[in-house]
């Protein structure tokens, strides 16, 4: 009977097979069997007791809630915690992916010292007082403006401390890695005059557009967007996208309207000449605008009628009228913009134009609505004492951005920066225009580096100070700025520091503490628990009990007037993509897809797994066109071909994918890593090295989403 | 034939997956390589021989520009219960080693790596690609052994492996309730851990014979059809195979649904208007 079902197959197989099962073959089986798994080698990994623990992911700015399982002490698998206010249960699979980042190939066993081209290890003694006695001196020797400290997250403790350091030391150059967070704030103050951050209430939205924003695609706090992207399938809230290739984000949305790259503001200004045209707007809302109105109103009615902005955008006039109605005549809409992730500071005019949606329909500190939250204030760090060099230091500036910092430094001679913090921040990878970054780094002439792995910017280090990885430390965790509530997590180690590494927040105390008085004093406490501990004051308790902490839930102030005098006084000013549009015909676009990192965490071996191939294949990455452009260009599928920018130029495989719009070139980020681990490095190229920095003239900040390309065979 | 666990409580364990909820974030993939120790290599871009129990392919409507759609689709083994339901998947069929087999009590069809000798007549007779073959020992370089999941032993070179529902966690489930004098297994007791891990909650998991299960209700499997879906938005795929799988698919979009097997033109319609 056995031997029938075999058959089922009907292939030359199955008649193999029922000759091999006969009593006889039986036996002959289980020995094969027996003799091709005798390997002693096959690990038998340890039982014992389950265990549960809970922490803080914080490999990116999600900081999601993990629920850590543990045998015999040992971890062994990771999933979301149930009931956590910001991803309730979910992970990303970079978070499942965590212990892959515990013993992670490129972690960094021990202290480093650059010596000649290699490294070699040191004691924290040694590495500790070497770096005060350099800083101390140059402190001395009146060069305290000419250190510079880059902090990949700006809030929490760990960061504050760096910036402590900075103030106490005498130097104005602190920065920390900006995102979408950073221009949404500077919207909340040139459009309500307030220094708040701004949070979007998409769980109560009823009607959600997006100007390429990937909710799924780990735009804010990834998990939670799933979340809300799920939750709205079941109440039946509409998802508009607006993009010019079909993401994960537009393909799951109610409807994609595939705007020209780089026209979102002109069509959100066009929507907002529909609106007002046609009195769409909330008028009890409008009462309380005082500035601006009027100018707005002529501005977006004579220059942005949907009729004219077909050919801008690309999108049909009376398409731009039909979602202009939707938007006004929504219950509770929402519009977002922040492209991709949303990890890059963006357009201003453009996050101002999607804005004024917002205000147009009122639903500033609405519920569904945009809620300005006041930055949180949890922590509470001792008045600082500064001395002479320090309150010479406190009166200078530092440059608008870390692109003008980075430009200083290949501009000039000789390096304006002397000394180099770099924490949580892989900036010789993540920035744009690296190959000028990395050039800038090396004319740094000490660098010191707190990463956890030899990434691309450690290996540009002349000192490294190891930190333990999220699950071996403690570090309190505020959520992303996007989230409607502000929540705080704990990170607490689930596992003793598998590697000689040291707190990021406890090397910095120790510095200090190393160096002479007017730093020193700044820093009271023996170890960076304690600091974590007094700083967050009250939080403290309910933050080791339960792992987080909700800081928002106060009712937000429901009044809130609008400036829409922002379009007229910056009329025009943008930042532009670079390159020559006879040069370079299409358009490079970066994408990011949620299943590679593209922060200065490297991806994990197992998210490398679920890349398709056809994104990478061997050592190559592909881009994405359009077919018919392929036809124009004469490539297809497969072909080996050169891209070329403005920036740089990298050879790459041809990908067809009908949902990129003619003309444009999609291409995934994350890839192109250069680091020494063969499992996640050397696949394909870094989209950030064919894009050149554009600055937005209005931020000073790099607000680059793609740049103009071009295609040639080889 | 195989041997069946006739005391206590038989299960027909199953999995419904809302294709218009899943984002194809691929978090299910992972969680199943941490928990089922699934090993990785240098180069995973070689699809057929990167071992992924559980498998997000992305499906397109094949329209142009804008007409297109994409639709992602998680493959775990579908735990086939072959012609009739009877537990002849197309793979233990064909095992000459018995190293696979259909759990009657639970409807899960098992892989014993230490009886299969890597003849891998099951991987040819598998419609869904649901089983890999390790054609290399696995290596967890550095310290990565340190991660290992006891409860689900490591391969080795020569052997075909693939998704067992996490059964290890069913086993883990089933003892506690024995302790404790009961029956039954909870449903929220044995989740598979793409199930759990899912941050869409696109995956269902639980037992097909009851209708109080989250899966039995969006399925509403017939019991006189070998547990075809009544639920018209959902559907399994290659239906027509016969292999009855346990794994169901949903959505609201036709193209979608019509993706789930290669029909002749005009039938899909006949199909349709059969079943209303
Ligand atoms: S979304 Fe971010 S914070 Fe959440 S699990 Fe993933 S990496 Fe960690
Ligand atoms: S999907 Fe493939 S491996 Fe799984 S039961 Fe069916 S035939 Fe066997
Ligand atoms: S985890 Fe859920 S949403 Fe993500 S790919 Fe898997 S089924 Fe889809």
């Amino acid at each position: 009977m056995k031997v029938d079902r075999r058959c089922f197959l009907g292939l030359g197989l199955g008649a193999v097979a029922g000759a091999v099962v006969s009593p006889p073959g039986m036996k002959l089986t289980d020995d094969l069997a027996i003799w091709t798994q005798n390997w002693p080698w096959t690990p038998v990994p340890k039982d014992g007791k389950v265990t549960y623990e809970q922490t803080t992911c914080s490999l990116c700015k999600g900081n999601c809630g993990l629920s850590v399982r543990k045998v015999g002490g040992r971890p062994v698998h990771i999933s979301g915690q149930e009931g956590h206010p910001v991803n309730n249960g979910g992970a990303c699979l970079h978070g499942i992916s965590g212990l892959q980042y515990l013993y992670g190939l490129t972690r960094i066993n021990a202290p480093l010292k650059k010596n000649g081209e290699t490294f070699e290890e040191i004691s924290w003694k040694e590495a500790v007082s070497h770096v005060a006695d350099k800083l101390n001196a140059m402190r001395e020797n009146g060069k305290a403006e000419k250190i510079a400290c880059i902090t990949g997250k700006e809030r929490g403790s760990i960061p504050e401390l760096f910036k402590r350091f900075m103030k106490a030391y005498g130097s104005p150059h602190y920065y920390s890695m900006p995102d979408m967070n950073t221009t949404w704030r500077t919207v909340a103050e040139k459009m309500h005059g307030e220094n708040a951050d701004i949070g979007f209430d998409l769980e109560n939205a009823t009607h959600i557009l997006s100007f390429g924003s990937g909710l799924v695609e780990g735009w804010g706090s990834p998990v939670h967007n799933f979340r809300v992207n799920a939750q709205r399938k079941d109440k039946g809230v509409k998802l508009v996208q607006v993009e010019p290739r079909l993401s994960n984000t537009a393909a799951s949305a109610d409807r994609w309207i595939p705007a020209i790259a780089g026209s979102e503001a002109d069509l959100a200004l066009s929507m907002c000449s529909v609106i007002m045209k046609e009195k769409l707007y909330d008028s009890s809302y409008l009462v309380s605008y005082d500035t601006g109105f009027s100018a707005f109103s002529g501005l977006v009615t004579t220059g942005y009628a949907p009729e004219k902005m077909e050919s801008k955008t690309g999108v049909a006039a009376s398409e731009i009228k039909t979602l202009a109605r939707e938007f006004a005549g929504a219950g509770r809409p929402l519009a977002i913009a922040g492209k991709g992730r949303g990890d890059t500071a963006g357009d201003l005019t453009e996050f101002a134009a999607v804005h004024a949606l917002n205000c147009l329909v009122g639903n500033i500190n609405a519920k569904g609505g945009v809620r300005l939250n006041a930055s949180p204030d949890y922590l509470k760090f001792p008045e600082m004492k500064l001395d002479a060099v320090a309150e010479k230091g406190a009166e200078k500036a530092p440059e608008k951005s870390i692109d003008a910092l980075m430009r200083k430094i290949s501009g000039t001679g000789q390096s304006p920066v002397q000394a180099l913090l770099m924490q949580d921040a892989n900036i010789a990878y993540t920035m744009h225009d690296t190959d000028r970054v990395k050039q800038a780094l090396k004319k740094v002439p000490f660098k010191i580096s707190f990463s956890s792995f030899m990434d691309e910017t450690a290996k540009l280090a002349d000192i490294i100070l190891p930190s333990p990885t999220f699950l071996e430390r403690y570090e309190d965790l505020p959520s992303d700025a996007s989230m409607s509530r502000q929540v705080v997590g704990l990170a607490v180690p689930v596992q003793k520091p598998v590697k000689n590494s040291m707190n990021p927040g406890d090397a910095v105390i120790r510095i200090a503490k190393a160096m002479k008085s007017g730093v020193s004093e700044n820093f009271p406490w023996k170890k960076y628990e304690d600091c974590l501990e007094s700083v967050t004051g009250k939080l403290w308790d309910p933050l080791s009990d339960k792992g987080y902490a909700v800081i928002s839930e106060k009712k937000p102030r429901k009044t809130v007037s609008a400036d829409l005098s922002f379009f007229s006084v910056n009329k025009g000013k943008r930042p532009e993509a670079a390159g020559d549009r006879t040069e370079y015909p299409m358009m490079l676009v970066p994408y990011d897809n949620m299943r590679i990192t593209s922060s200065e965490v490297t991806v994990s071996p197992f998210a490398v797994k679920t890349v398709s191939d056809e994104e990478i294949k061997g050592k190559e990455s592909f881009v994405q066109v359009n077919p018919e452009t392929a036809r124009k260009i004469g490539v297809s599928r497969g072909d080996k071909v050169k891209i070329t920018t403005p920036a740089g130029s990298a050879a790459v495989r041809i990908d067809l994918f009908e949902g990129v719009m003619p003309g444009l070139i999609g291409m995934p980020k994350g890839l192109g890593h250069t680091t020494d681990n063969p499992y996640v490095a050397g696949k394909g190229v870094n989209t950030n090295q064919l894009i050149s920095v554009s600055i937005d003239p209005n931020t000073g900040q790099d607000a680059a989403f793609g740049i103009n390309a071009k295609i040639s065979r080889v | 034939m195989s041997k069946q666990n006739t005391h206590g409580k038989t299960y027909k364990f199953g999995m419904a997956i809302d294709l218009d909820k899943c984002t194809g974030c691929g978090s299910c993939m992972v969680a199943c390589m941490s928990e089922n120790n699934v090993p990785f290599k240098k180069d995973e871009s070689d699809k057929k021989d990167s071992i992924t129990w559980m498998r997000v392919y992305k499906l397109t409507n094949g329209k142009s520009f804008p007409e297109t759609e994409i639709c992602y689709l998680p493959r775990p083994c579908m735990q086939c219960g072959g012609k009739g339901d009877q537990g002849h998947s197309p793979c233990v069929s064909v095992c000459p080693a018995v190293a696979t087999d259909y759990g009657h009590d639970t409807g899960i069809v098992s892989q014993i790596p230490v009886r299969c000798f890597g003849c891998r007549y099951c991987m040819a007779a598998c419609p869904y690609h649901a089983r890999y073959f390790n054609w290399w020992d696995p290596k967890w370089p550095g310290e990565m052994e340190k991660y290992l999941n006891p409860d689900v032993s490591p391969r080795m070179r020569g052997v075909v492996e693939k998704c067992s529902f996490c059964y290890h966690r069913y086993q883990a489930a089933r003892d506690k309730a024995y302790y404790e004098h009961r029956e039954e297994i909870q449903e929220q007791e044995y989740q598979t851990a793409c199930t759990q891990a899912c941050p869409a909650g696109a995956i269902a998991f639980g037992d097909l014979h009851n209708p109080s299960h989250k899966v039995h209700q969006l399925v509403k499997p017939d019991p006189h059809h070998s547990g075809k879906p009544r639920n018209p938005k959902a559907f399994r795929l290659l239906e027509r195979l016969g292999t009855n799988p346990k794994v169901y698919y949903i959505s609201e979009k036709e193209w979608v649904r019509k993706a789930g097997d290669n029909y002749l033109e005009g039938e899909w319609k006949k199909m349709n208007k059969k079943h209303g």
